[in-house]
């Protein structure tokens, strides 16, 4: 019936322009996170992280370090470091790709078949390590021209790729996968169950009593601590078995890992449990705190490099970034707990400030 | 209404009537897999009346009105309300009752007026219609004064009539009322019971369920429900003297004695 | 020293004033009922005193503590019933009760013991292993009502506990509370139902915020002071309207056995008999009766809106 349908589309606009909240964030986020994210999206890389170990020291060598110091595709952050420092480099994220210019660059310059400069690709990214090749084939090319004028190419570079050597994006992205799924399932169960507490009107009741918040808190926590590390078993296996993503590092310290990273995905949901007023708007904060920066912000697919100053620093607060180093670190670099600490401890400490913020913002009373 | 002849193009539907009951079922009976919620119910309602509905959670109230207002369908037996057919017309017979929930289900965010206007919408009704309607139901209802005020904003005593109102909008012959003085304080209930009696002066029919004993006198029949079984079906101050007790809180317990669950 | 003591309770939210200095004691295994419609402040007063809301002013005495500084005290023993009790629907009847008996730290080697008094009490032992949200409405009630007991506290608090249950179960439950408070349990109870306000032996009418008379409900009734009369009818409505437009009334109220008045000054009830007469209005009959609480309401109620 027509009169039915308009009377009801005429109240839901009522509702909808009366719920003044709601109107907002509808409005706002979307600009917000266009904003936000427009500027994260990028495929470009920039200041890539390159080591240069000049054996020449030559005004040749210095001249093609200088080139491409004075792009923005590299950012030189170690110089004539030993060679064989270079997997703990590639280990410690230092750097992503090596260049080594041999001892004899300036004379073999002017004799066929030039000298052998190599690069050393960190293709556990295996798109990173496209680009990188690209660029470095870039700026070579043009160190040939300016140094002959013309284009004989004088040298070329033979990559070498650390890592993936397929350059299979499976083990790049399904590790990511893993990270994304943990947090998303992790946080949205657990934000859902204290708010239930408060809508079904058990809440009132179980305050009434000798519960501490604490008490109440853990008490959740751990069944679904469980459930999301049991989850992120399943997904390690079908993805090692189905995708054939080779696991290079400890299995212990792989499963250890994901757990620290679900606790804080939980302690996530908890923190928006206890804030929000009923289960819709808590799932709507769960998957807006959780999908959007870890799709978008924690180098899933788009480097955090490449993205202005300001957003890494959002990147930094975003768990999954932790976690995305670690996982691939592991699985794919065979990285220890040597490498992992740093990343490692900030997802603990995630864990206990949110545990203790969620704690503390518990309301013991009903206003 | 005994002499009325059905509108023209109504012929097929409309049945009964002549008698002028308002709702007539025989034998009604529902049930849900073994268990037999309403089992074998009959009874007539005059038009005008006001029909008492009484019984303890679970004896088959709500289900027994869920069947009389189109909402379930009875699986055997068979009856009209309002003249349709209650296994075939159920949705004429939707258009033609008022329902009042227990409650109010109304919305908060909206102003009385505009709660009513829904409401009159999704019963068909157009926004010409709702206008010309809707200042004399308040009138009457007296709700004018705080027609434009938010719902939410409302003592529940004026909740209730707001919800009376939106019932009634649709001008039904038969309303029902479920549990309509929950939580009321007693002038309020007062007041409206005066209004339904005024709308039973006027011809209309009034199903009411409560669990207010006392208010249970002021229905001209009552019915009180046990295991899906009507076991009395009396004017109340009838049954007092029956039972010979003074209140109807006494009958009740009499009634219903030895019931588990 | 009373279980519960309210002195000057003032609650306030934003401009509207829920609960105006309300003070009442409640005395050792006494049943206490607030007794009042929706809205009216009962829900505010009693969250007031398990801790539940934070008030402006006065004090609240629970077993001798003062309930805003003891919060943990209060909370590990008093009995709460909140007005939308909450049983865990997917548990079983067993399951809630041991739920509430761990949350309380009962001791586990008397659990059993407990359980089996519950069950005795409640008649809930054949359901035991059905599950909470498939109990009928009664039921419900009892498994609330146990689980609150099970850590066996000697003060219970119960807001509207008899909500929407038929008569017959609300007079088990009552039968419950009358058998809790002569083993020396104190009760504190709200209900909109006045009929049992008459099973309580103390009661307080709360409207709008305030107490508007509070004692045992025999000697509340004798503060109605005038003279009551029942003009008995089968149609209550045409007689009160009948008496409302004569002046032969001062107060004249509907109920469902006839009108409930007083006479005006100089009226007698031969005038009015004769009065509905004259209207040809039917009624059955005229005499005194004893004014019942909700006589006594309905004019202090009406007394505090003008």
């Amino acid at each position: 019936m027509k009169r039915t349908f308009a009377s009801i589309f005429r109240k839901e606009m009522i509702h909808i322009f009366r719920d003044v909240q709601s109107l907002f964030m509808v409005l706002t986020m979307p600009i917000l996170m266009l904003l936000l994210y427009g500027y994260a999206i990028t495929l470009d890389m920039k200041g890539i992280d390159i080591a240069i170990i000049d054996q020449s020291h030559s005004p040749e060598s210095r001249s093609l370090v200088e080139h491409i110091s004075s792009t923005d595709f590299f950012r030189i952050t170690a110089r004539d470091v030993p060679v064989d420092s270079v997997s703990r480099l590639f280990n410690s994220r230092t750097v992503r790709c090596v260049l080594v210019i041999p001892q004899d660059y300036a004379r073999e310059l002017v004799a066929a078949p030039g000298p052998q400069v190599q690069l050393l690709v960190d293709a556990s990214d295996p798109n990173a390590a496209n680009f990188i090749n690209n660029y470095v084939g870039r700026v070579i090319s043009e160190e040939n021209v300016r140094l002959s004028g013309h284009s004989p190419v004088l040298f070329n570079v033979s990559p070498r790729i650390f890592y993936n050597p397929d350059m299979r994006s499976a083990d790049f992205f399904v590790p990511g996968l893993i990270g994304l799924i943990l947090i998303l399932i992790s946080s949205l169960l657990t934000s859902i169950a204290i708010v239930r507490e408060k809508e079904t009107g058990t809440m009132e009741q179980l305050l009434v009593s000798p519960i501490k918040p604490l008490q109440l808190i853990l008490g959740k926590v751990l069944p679904y601590t469980m459930l999301g590390f049991i989850d992120g078993v399943l997904i390690l296996v079908v993805g090692s078995l189905w995708f054939n993503v080779p696991i290079t590092g400890s299995l212990v310290l792989v499963l250890t890992m994901m757990l620290i990273y679900v606790v804080t995905g939980i302690s996530l949901g908890i923190l928006v449990s206890t804030l929000a007023k009923n289960q819709a708007i808590a799932m709507l904060a769960a998957v807006m705190l959780t999908i959007l920066p870890t799709v978008m912000m924690s180098g899933f697919i788009f480097p955090i490099a490449s993205m202005p100053k300001a957003l890494q620093y959002v990147a930094a607060i975003v768990p999954a970034t932790y976690f995305m180093e670690i996982i691939r670190g592991i699985v794919l670099k065979g990285n220890t707990l040597a490498n992992l600490y740093q990343p490692a401890g900030i997802l603990l400490a995630m864990d206990v400030l949110l545990i203790v913020l969620a704690t503390r913002l518990f309301r013991v009373r009903l206003e | 209404m005994s002499n009325q002849r059905p509108a023209e193009g109504d012929a097929s539907a409309k049945t009964a009537g002549r008698d002028g009951f308002a709702v007539e079922v025989q034998d009604l009976t529902r049930t849900f897999g073994d268990f037999v919620a309403v089992d074998h119910v009959s009874f007539s309602v005059a038009r005008g009346e006001i029909f008492g509905f009484l019984g303890a959670n679970g004896a088959g109230k709500t289900t027994t009105i869920r069947m009389l207002c189109g909402l379930l369908l009875p699986s055997g037996g068979r009856g009209t309300v309002a003249g349709y057919d209650i296994m075939r017309d159920y949705e004429r017979i939707k258009l033609r009752i008022g329902y009042m929930s227990q409650k109010f289900s109304l919305y908060d965010d909206l102003s009385v007026r505009e709660n009513i206007e829904f409401y009159g919408g999704m019963y068909g009704l157009g926004r010409g219609e709702i206008a010309d309607r809707i200042d004399n139901l308040f009138e009457s209802i007296g709700l004018a004064e705080h027609a434009d005020k938010l719902a939410g904003s409302l003592p529940l005593g004026w909740k209730q009539r707001m919800s009376l109102a939106a019932s009634l909008l649709h001008d039904p012959e038969i309303i029902f009322l479920d549990e309509p003085t929950s939580g009321v304080d007693p002038v309020s209930r007062r007041s409206f019971w005066l209004l339904i009696y005024a709308l039973a002066d006027r011809g209309k029919t009034v199903f009411v369920t409560t669990h207010y004993m006392d208010e249970a006198e002021y229905c001209s029949r009552i019915s009180i429900m046990k295991l899906g079984k009507i076991v009395e079906l009396e004017n109340p101050h009838r049954l007092k003297e029956r039972y010979g007790v003074s209140t109807m809180q006494e009958v009740f317990l009499k009634a219903v004695a030895g019931s588990d669950i | 020293m009373n279980p519960i003591e309210v002195h000057g309770l003032h609650k306030r939210y934003g401009q509207v004033d829920a609960v105006r200095d309300v003070s009442f004691s409640v005395e050792e295994a006494n049943i206490f009922g607030l007794i009042g419609p929706d809205g009216g402040g009962k829900t505010t007063v009693i969250r007031s005193i398990v801790s539940l809301l934070s008030f402006d002013a006065g004090e609240v005495l629970f077993q001798g503590k003062a309930v805003d500084k003891n919060v943990d005290y209060v909370r590990s023993h008093v009995g709460y019933m909140p007005q939308r009790f909450s049983l865990y629907q997917d548990l079983t009847v067993a399951e809630n009760l041991r739920f509430f008996a761990d949350l309380f730290n009962v001791p586990r080697n008397e659990l059993g013991p407990r359980v089996e008094q519950l069950y005795e009490f409640s008649s809930l032992a054949p359901f035991k292993d059905r599950r909470a949200g498939a109990l009928s409405g009664g039921m419900k009630q009892k498994l609330a009502l146990s689980c609150m007991l099970v850590h066996q506290p000697s003060v219970i608090v119960l807001d509207e506990p008899t909500f929407g249950v038929d008569p017959v179960s609300r007079n088990d439950f009552w039968q419950i509370l009358k058998t809790l408070a002569a083993r020396g349990t104190t009760v504190l109870v709200s209900t909109a139902y006045m009929d049992e306000a008459l099973l309580c032996d103390k009661v307080a009418l709360v409207f709008k915020g305030r107490i508007l008379a509070a004692d045992a409900p025999q000697l509340l009734r004798t503060r109605f002071e005038e003279q009551l009369y029942l003009a008995a009818t089968d149609a209550p409505h045409i007689v009160y309207a009948a008496l409302q437009k004569s002046s032969l009334c001062g107060e004249c109220e509907l109920f469902g056995d006839g009108v409930h008045f007083t006479l005006a000054n100089g009226a007698t009830e031969a005038d009015v008999a004769r009065a509905l007469a004259d209207r040809g209005t039917a009624f059955s009959g005229i005499r005194l009766i004893d004014p019942g609480l909700e006589d006594l309401f309905l004019k202090l109620m009406k007394e505090q809106q003008e």
